[in-house]
């Protein structure tokens, strides 16, 4: 088990690395952030003079091991922009964020497993259709569509809720929706599938026909099972907590760390942007992590081969 | 005697096609009755069906008395007392019949919880006696070990386990030795008649191996797309087969003594359900077949105490038949 769990821990490292040299080179290589935060009238000398501050006209090889040297002392830059540190900036958007997607999280979950599990356990019913055709609608439309769509209808048109800023807990409603309804079409189309697999095993004929009734066969024989492929993208979501708000904090001009994704692409605020994405990689292999954790705990089958790994 | 199960002209659809055309069977208790015919010809379906376990779109028509009592479309709460209770069933694929997250503990506790008046360590002990029963060593610690870390030939051994948990009157063992190793089957099939001695259980044993049903049942019922063709004691079908598929079966068998000779096989294929030819479906392969057979499918009518065939030339074919031995 520890082994298995080290060669897990190593993956992890090697994939967040990956992640922040990647966003380090292609950073680099799309613009010059001099011109950007200062613009194209800046006199040269001024250029130079910011290029110079920021080492950007040292080799590439060079600024990315000073970069890594100083990760390593637990420095992550400062922005280029007003000169505080990026990780401040980061962190005090993070509550922000997390206002939106993690009551959106909530709903997918609540919403989106139950109409699956539903729709598997009525398969071809009018209501599995419906929670069907809901689902592909639901996953299928770009978040930015439904959220002009919930903008237009509840902000618009009947004018129950405001269209955008942080002033009250009703400015959230919106974004939470349009988070949270994707969602749970992802989830419940996954759920249904990865229950609709599961009833079709021997092992769940095997239950009936010792006479176990049909609701316990599906609470105790099926659920555990189908849990194992819905636990997967469950921690793809729990992934995306941090930064999977980025076109939806856009269009509701929400300040959270998306919001601040953006504008510090656009500037080519270095730091910012690497900080950010560091961040999400972390999030992202942290949740990939308790997904290999909990399959173990799910899937005696895992466990056993994570112990002979 | 009244019979312990009796099927009368049990019928089922899939999306409108009919894979059992009316099945007639019955057994009595403590009796060991074979079933045999190709894949397809609706062998597990009938049992299946008989225990309400086909998934919902299937139309399921007939009638299916167990102790007198009719059993299709009873109501759940009483097929779930019938099922693993009163008759239980085992499967083929031993590998995918135990739910792979639970241990044996669990799952061998589930059906004695179900069907016993048994409560807290008597349950555990209970399940560790099956265990003991049908031959898994080390019972006690193998409890909680999970299917996956058992052989083939050991989850079908905990299946029967299962099976017994609930003291059943009749076990319906479907190809339970089918995706087994050889030596291991002859190991399973033991189990299994001991079993049925000790406890005076009535089985079905659904085959495509007519070896394996001559050796373990009294009687043997042989079934072509979705009917019972014949019926007759092991003995007598073995020794002197009326119906022409019957026949057929077994003349490609190879015989165990006397002088060898070529084997015969039945030319052409099962039809297809979806386009079951008129009047006999064996027909068309049938060499005896007549005009007169393509007109009305035969029904299973006695021809002697305790055998039944459905084929409207069971006299003719018989001398037929007595003729090619006298060669």
């Amino acid at each position: 088990m520890g082994h298995f769990f080290a060669i897990r821990l190593g993956r992890a490292a090697l994939t967040i690395v990956l992640v922040v040299t990647f966003a380090f080179v292609v950073l680099r290589l799309s613009g010059d952030p001099a011109l950007m935060i200062l613009g194209p009238e800046a006199p040269p000398e001024v250029l130079a003079a910011f290029r110079k501050a920021w080492s950007l006209d040292d080799p590439i090889w060079a600024q990315y091991f000073d970069y890594f040297g100083a990760i390593a002392k637990g420095e992550l830059g400062r922005s280029m922009r007003d000169g505080r540190p990026a990780i401040e900036l980061v962190l005090e958007r993070i509550p922000a964020t997390l206002a939106l997607t993690l009551p959106a999280f909530f709903f997918k979950v609540a919403l989106g497993i139950p109409a699956g599990i539903y729709a598997a356990l009525h398969r071809g019913s009018g209501i599995d259709r419906a929670v069907m055709m809901t689902a592909v609608a639901g996953f299928t439309v770009p978040s930015f569509v439904l959220a002009l769509v919930l903008v237009l209808v509840f902000a618009v048109q009947l004018g129950w809720l405001p269209s955008g800023g942080q002033e009250s807990w009703r400015h959230a409603i919106l974004p939470i929706a349009t988070l949270g309804l994707g969602g749970a079409a992802v989830l419940a189309r996954f759920t249904r599938s990865a229950m609709l697999e599961v009833l079709g095993q021997p092992y769940i004929r095997t239950a009936s026909a010792k006479g176990v009734s049909w609701r316990q066969v599906v609470t105790s024989h099926a659920l555990p099972n189908a849990a194992i492929p819905t636990v997967t993208i469950l921690g793809f979501m729990v992934g995306t907590l941090i930064a999977g708000a980025v076109v939806v904090e856009s269009v509701f001009a929400w300040p959270g760390v998306g919001r601040l994704l953006v504008v510090a692409v656009a500037n080519r605020d270095l730091a910012v942007v690497q900080c950010i994405l560091l961040l999400v990689a972390m999030t992202m292999v942290t949740s990939n992590l308790v997904v290999d954790f909990l399959y173990g705990f799910l899937d005696p089958r895992l466990r056993a081969k994570g112990a002979h790994a | 005697m009244a019979p312990l199960v009796s099927i009368r002209n049990l019928r089922v659809t899939f999306n409108g096609v009919q894979v059992l055309r009316g099945v007639d069977v019955s057994l009595q208790k403590g009796e060991a009755l074979g079933l045999v015919g190709e894949s397809g010809s609706g062998k597990s379906v009938t049992w299946l069906a008989a225990l309400g376990l086909l998934p919902r779109h299937a139309k399921v028509s007939g009638s299916v008395l167990l102790d007198d009592r009719e059993i299709l479309g009873a109501p759940a709460a009483d097929l779930d007392h019938v099922r693993g209770g009163r008759v239980a069933m085992i499967f083929q694929d031993p590998a995918s019949a135990l739910n792979p997250v639970l241990t044996i503990r669990r799952q061998l506790c589930e059906a004695l919880a179900l069907h016993r008046d048994l409560s807290g360590d008597a349950v555990k002990a209970e399940a560790r006696r099956l265990l003991d029963l049908v031959g898994i060593p080390d019972a006690g610690r193998r409890l909680s070990a999970y299917p996956h870390e058992f052989s083939g030939g050991q989850v079908q051994r905990i299946m029967i386990a299962m099976a017994l948990a609930g003291n059943p009157d009749l076990l319906v063992a479907d190809e339970p030795t089918t995706a087994l190793d050889a030596t291991i089957q002859a190991q399973i099939l033991e189990l299994l008649s001991s079993v049925r001695r000790e406890m005076g259980m009535a089985m079905v044993l659904i085959s495509h191996d007519l070896g394996v049903v001559a050796e373990n049942c009294d009687r043997v019922a042989v079934m072509y797309a979705g009917r019972i063709v014949e019926e007759a004691p092991s003995n007598q079908l073995f020794a002197d087969p009326v119906h022409p598929y019957a026949q057929g079966l077994i003349g490609a068998l190879p015989p165990l003594d006397g002088a060898r000779r070529r084997l015969t096989a039945i030319p052409g294929t099962v039809p297809d359900p979806a386009r079951m030819p008129e009047g006999c479906a064996f027909a068309p392969r049938c060499t005896l077949a007549s005009e007169a057979c393509g007109l009305v499918a035969p029904s299973l009518a006695p021809i002697a105490h305790d055998r039944n065939v459905a084929c409207i030339r069971a006299e003719a074919s018989r001398r037929a038949l007595l003729g090619i031995a006298a060669e």
